[in-house]
């Protein structure tokens, strides 16, 4: 067994490290205050390859593995949550979807662009009405001759207005609940696609969440994902990636707590000596630096899981679950210990903590990957083969080109 | 045009700690890093072959671990990698460090420019570049902050260097030695396909078996003129505050000024 990153991962590491330090972290105040998403920050992750990480060469990837795409995601979000989100929606939840279940067709017409960071790609499951209850989404599309009609309003979506394709979950056949929901690939030109911006979040304010409006919106027909009724099998994969994204941003999270809590103790004096050497701060550190280590642990599990080609849905789950509470928990202690400067936006942490709220309530809540942790352990879940699965990292295949 | 970039690998902090018995540096202990000038070096090398064609060759002295500053450069970009690594180049100073490098220089063959940054962020003597210029018996331009011209036909390069009393323009023959200073470039990432090309490259490793010609009395500690006889920590220094007190701005001004001028600080 090894626990070691390769030298490459490391560069990874480095190389994401610095992008965010350079291109995110001097405005990235600027944009929370504002709550304004920097357009800009796409065209410069493209060029770097952020956007197609861990997607094949000859799909127009950077051919990194998995793991590459965790530790992208952990470097983004140490210094701002919005950046890692990018590559939630974008690599996560929509790319590798369709190199999952995508025809080839789809994936020249749709993977490519998105992995060469050309266009813009989100996923559109959640409803006004519908978020932990995915079944309950009330979206429909009908089908009429070689398109679908789709009809629906999608809230709280990352990339809602700047996303040019969108991955939108509907019902084909209502009446066989989710047996009978469908995906479609949707392109923001396409009539009666409509996107509005949501104003007012607790965090991740340099993010951009909107809705998405479909209003007799036509799809080809072609822009079925997989077949009609697999839709909430393709969702479910989905959230297996997206949530691996989101746990891993959350280990990056924890870190930025621990740097600025550590950094702030050996500078700030109370009781004449610096905090740090204080008992009930050094609880509180050695607590953020427990959670690091362990939902790091949980994070390079599912990686290795996914560069397998095994299925993770209850290990990413585990991830998820704990790294986003994990998170959550750091930014509230690392705020106490920074006091009353940590309670303004002078310093970072209070950011930290609005942000870290967010992925304790998306891609899953709290709650429940509560009930699916208890479901598997209790033996009342348990994982059926897909007809498509997320393909193994394949060295050799991924470097291929075109 | 064949631009051959010297790095060095240094360790990631600025607590450098010595070993006592040889008083040279410790480098195993902490994460090793391209010393930051020497990227400069790189993107400058990467941007000459971009405009004029040809290839960029790193070269670099040390342990085998060094073999990751060597990837990294591969990974921005850097078309090849030499890593000169043995027992006999342990302990070299600068003097020794040069000469080595010199000679793997000369069995790389033809060249055009030869980049180094300006100083190495641990040792902080700035020699080595010049060092090898003088090995090589070609120019040396130090502290260049631009690359105005290079003239492959001609022959000649031209740069303005970065001095304390300001810019120096200068134009030289071909083959010649830059040492660069961080104004020059905004150093570039590594790229994905960068990473991917280093990961699958083996890097040769030259020991001094593969240099021919190399005088071995001039390798390593044995060979290297500098003799350190004894580190140490400086006492800190004893400064006392003054708190300038007065009734008025104007009035501290004036005493301030008054003790500044007595101190003959201005």
């Amino acid at each position: 067994m090894e626990l070691q990153l390769t030298p490459e991962h490391e560069m990874v590491r480095k190389m994401v490290r610095e992008f965010a330090e350079r291109e995110i972290a001097p405005t990235i105040k600027e944009h929370d205050r504002s709550q304004t998403f920097d357009r800009s920050l796409l065209p410069k992750m493209a060029a770097q390859g952020l956007l197609g990480i861990c997607i094949p060469v000859k799909y127009g990837g950077a051919g990194m593995d998995y793991l590459s795409l965790g530790l992208a995601c952990e470097e983004l979000e140490r210094v701002d949550t919005s950046a890692r989100v990018i590559l939630s929606v974008h690599v996560g939840l929509n790319s590798m979807t369709l190199l999952q279940w995508a025809t080839e067709e789809q994936k020249q017409a749709y993977l490519v662009p998105q992995a060469m960071g050309e266009r813009i790609a989100t996923y559109g499951l959640t409803e006004p009405n519908a978020g932990s209850d995915v079944a309950g989404i009330q979206t429909t599309a009908r089908r009429d001759g070689d398109h679908y009609v789709l009809n629906g309003e999608k809230m709280w979506i990352s990339l809602a207005d700047v996303a040019d394709q969108f991955l939108i979950f509907a019902y084909t056949d209502k009446s066989q609940r989710h047996r009978g929901m469908s995906a479609f690939i949707v392109e923001r030109e396409f009539p009666g696609v409509h996107t509005g911006t949501i104003h007012g979040k607790m965090g991740v304010r340099a993010g951009n969440t909107g809705s998405i409006s479909l209003q007799d919106a036509r799809v080809p027909a072609k822009n079925l994902l997989g077949h009609e009724g697999e839709g909430f099998k393709i969702a479910m994969s989905a959230l297996d990636n997206g949530r691996y994204t989101v746990a891993c941003g959350s280990v990056g999270l924890i870190r930025a707590c621990l740097e600025a809590s550590v950094r702030y103790a050996h500078e700030r004096y109370a009781f004449g000596q610096p905090i740090g050497q204080h008992q009930l701060v050094q609880q509180m550190i050695a607590r953020m630096a427990q959670r690091l280590d362990a939902g790091r642990l949980l994070c390079y599990q599912a990686g290795w899981l996914k560069n397998q080609g095994v299925r993770n849905t209850r290990e990413t789950s585990m991830a998820k679950w704990y790294c986003c509470d994990a998170a959550f928990d750091s930014a509230a202690d690392a705020v106490q210990i920074h006091g009353a400067y940590g309670y303004s936006d002078e310093y970072d942490v209070e950011r930290y903590l609005r942000n870290s709220k967010g992925a304790v309530i998306y891609e899953g809540s709290r709650e429940i990957h509560q009930i699916m942790q208890a479901q598997y352990a209790l033996g009342y879940r348990e994982d059926r083969p897909l007809r498509c699965e997320l393909p193994a990292y394949d060295q050799d295949a991924w470097e291929a080109e075109a | 045009m064949h631009v051959i970039v010297c790095i060095k690998s240094v360790p990631d902090t600025t607590e450098v700690r010595f070993n006592p018995e040889t008083n040279t540096l410790m480098r195993d202990e902490v994460e090793s890093i391209i010393n930051p000038f020497d990227t400069y070096a790189i993107e400058e090398g990467l941007r000459l072959t971009e405009a004029h064609g040809g290839k960029v060759t790193v070269l670099s002295m040390g342990p085998p671990k060094a073999e990751k500053e060597l990837k990294e450069a591969i990974a921005m970009g850097c078309h090849e990698a030499v890593l000169l690594s043995a027992r006999e180049f342990a302990g070299s100073d600068t003097w020794a460090t040069a000469y080595t490098l010199a000679q793997a220089i000369r069995k790389l063959g033809d060249y055009d420019i030869v980049l180094c940054g300006k100083q190495a962020m641990d040792g902080d003597t700035g020699q080595v570049g010049p060092g090898i210029a003088n090995q090589l018996g070609i120019s040396q331009l130090t502290y260049v902050s631009k690359i105005r011209e290079v003239d492959l036909e001609g022959r000649s390069i031209t740069v303005e260097r970065l001095l304390e009393e300001g810019r120096e323009m200068v134009r030289t023959q071909l083959p010649a030695l830059l040492t660069v200073v961080k104004d020059i470039n905004q150093p570039r990432y590594p790229t994905f396909r960068g990473i991917r090309r280093a990961r699958n490259m083996q890097l040769p490793t030259w020991t001094p078996d593969d240099l021919p010609g190399i005088e071995r009395q001039y390798l390593g500690l044995d060979g290297s003129p500098t003799k350190v006889i004894r580190v140490f920590t400086p006492p800190p220094r004893e400064e006392k505050v003054q708190m300038i007190a007065g009734e008025t701005v104007e009035e501290m001004a004036d005493l301030l000024a008054g003790k500044l001028i007595a101190e003959k600080v201005v």
